[in-house]
């Protein structure tokens, strides 16, 4: 009797040894640490849960923005959401049901994110949002999905390339108020930025040939030099504001699922072209 | 709300501001009263092109708003190759759009001289130029330093102008100081001081001005 019933209790062990190995290469979030194997199991479902919920109703419902150029911006004409963010959530629809207009968009503001995402109402958030430490304590973020940060815009030809070609004497554009002027006058010793109201009028003086330089957020320059393809975003970026991709905390499925769609269109080169068509140019160099 | 303590956290800002800002209405007043006067003249003289010209020049810049007036220079002579700076740009402005009221001030101050003082100064022999410069001008002025120390006061005011054109006044520094502390009544309110810093004595000046004319004429 006591060998019978050491032997499916040493079958229920190595289930669960196994369990909690898969559950730790897939990014360990589940509270079970392996002592009974019902828990870890259930810990396990859990995870699946949400893309189990997405199939299920047949659709995906992604929070992004509907006022944000190149993201996600409302077409006033025709009601259509498009942008970078917007893209994305079509591929992962796609990835996820099989069909890209599987996919319900909510507008969510910087504001409103986080709350309709913890309260359901939206599967992911995918809308300019920058990876932080503070956030990652209240949701879980997918890899780096855009590269953002400040960045240089200026006229094609010009002989500033980067950062580094900027000098105390360089004339640098910017709006006031903004910490991007900081960030820059702190890099370069003695700079002194001209200021303006609005971005608008920043790019009107660069285009008038006030200054030689305009910085800012990449995203935003990236904009400008689309509304005139004479200026081009140079350098890459020199501040680091990463976007990821955000679920619901303990949503770790869904998380390796949007990791691993943002590999496969890495490779397969989809990535660069849909940063290309929003963008203006191809994605900088890893 | 008020506190001082801003004026001397950012004293540096506040200092440069109003310098500058004094530098831009000192150039803009003696700018403007030379060419206001040299476009009364224009509007006056018999010759009749130039009293079109005149009459042009202060139609057009009376009549247009003093940011687009500004614009012209800062935007819009860079499209002929010329890039004038903010502070450059926006005195330029200045300049040219109080001038036109200045313009009309002087003519108006000319027209008060009766008619009767240049016939004979014409009889006497003297040119145009001379009745102007020695017989008609000298008594004119002492009309319209009134009207003309209003547009001064106007001028000094109206050179927030800068501003906007980031020309690094007053009025830019105000807006700095205002996003980078969001102290926004305080740090307009320090402004309004240094402003006044300005125009009280300007204001104070032609009224003794006014006086010892009114003494010697």
């Amino acid at each position: 009797m006591k060998q019978r019933q050491g032997k499916p209790f040493t079958g229920i062990l190595l289930v669960c040894m196994l369990l909690v190995l898969s559950a730790c290469g897939g990014g360990n979030s589940s509270g079970g640490s392996g002592g009974e194997g019902t828990v870890t199991g259930g810990a396990g479902e859990a995870e699946s849960g949400i893309i189990a919920k997405i199939k299920e109703r047949g659709k995906l419902v992604a929070g992004v923005k509907y006022d944000t150029k190149l993201f996600g911006l409302k077409d006033p004409g025709t009601g259509v959401v498009e942008g970078f963010d917007v893209d994305m959530a079509k591929a992962l629809a796609k990835k996820l049901i099989g069909d890209e207009t599987k996919l319900e968009l909510k507008e969510v503001t910087s504001k409103t994110r986080m709350p309709m995402l913890n309260n359901g109402e939206i599967d992911l958030i995918i809308a300019t949002m920058t990876i932080t430490e503070d956030r990652k304590k209240e949701v879980d973020f997918s890899d780096v999905y855009f590269k953002a940060g400040q960045s240089l815009l200026v006229k094609k030809g010009s002989p500033i390339r980067s950062i580094d070609d900027v000098t105390a004497d360089t004339k640098v554009l910017g709006v006031k108020g903004a910490t991007s002027i900081k960030n820059i006058e702190e890099k370069v010793d003695g700079l002194r930025v001209q200021q303006y109201e609005n971005y608008q009028e920043a790019f009107t003086a660069l285009r008038a040939g006030q200054g030689e330089v305009l910085t800012t957020d990449n995203a935003i320059l990236f904009g400008m030099s689309q509304q005139d393809p004479n200026y081009e975003v140079v350098g890459g970026t020199f501040t680091d504001e990463p976007y990821g991709i955000a679920v619901k905390k303990g949503e770790t499925g869904l998380v390796e699922a949007v990791n691993e769609l943002l590999k496969e269109m890495k490779d397969s080169g989809e990535y660069a072209k849909q940063y290309e068509k929003w963008m203006g140019e191809a994605p900088p160099a890893e | 709300m008020i506190d001082f303590a801003l004026l001397f956290d950012y004293s540096e800002e506040y200092m440069e501001g109003l310098r500058n800002t004094l530098y831009a209405s000192l150039i803009a007043l003696a700018g403007s009263f030379m060419l206001g006067t040299i476009v009364a003249v224009l509007r006056m003289t018999p010759v009749r092109p130039l009293r079109w010209l005149g009459r042009a020049y202060v139609e057009f810049f009376r009549n247009i708003p003093l940011l687009l007036v500004v614009y012209i220079f800062f935007l819009g002579l860079p499209a002929l190759g010329i890039i004038l700076s903010g502070f450059v740009s926006g005195t330029i402005g200045l300049t040219v759009y109080t001038s036109a009221y200045i313009a009309e001030a002087i003519r108006a101050g000319i027209m008060a001289v009766p008619a009767g003082q240049s016939e004979a100064a014409r009889s006497s022999g003297l040119t145009y130029i001379q009745t102007m410069r020695h017989v008609v001008l000298p008594q004119a002025i002492k009309i319209v330093v009134p009207p003309i120390s209003n547009q001064f006061l106007n001028l000094v005011k109206n050179s927030s102008i800068l501003g906007v054109v980031s020309g690094f006044d007053l009025m830019y520094y105000a807006d700095i100081v205002n996003s980078e502390t969001y102290q926004t009544v305080n740090a307009l309110f320090m402004a309004a001081l240094l402003y006044l810093l300005l125009t009280i004595p300007l204001s104070y000046a032609t009224r003794l001005l006014e006086k010892r004319l009114a003494r010697t004429g």
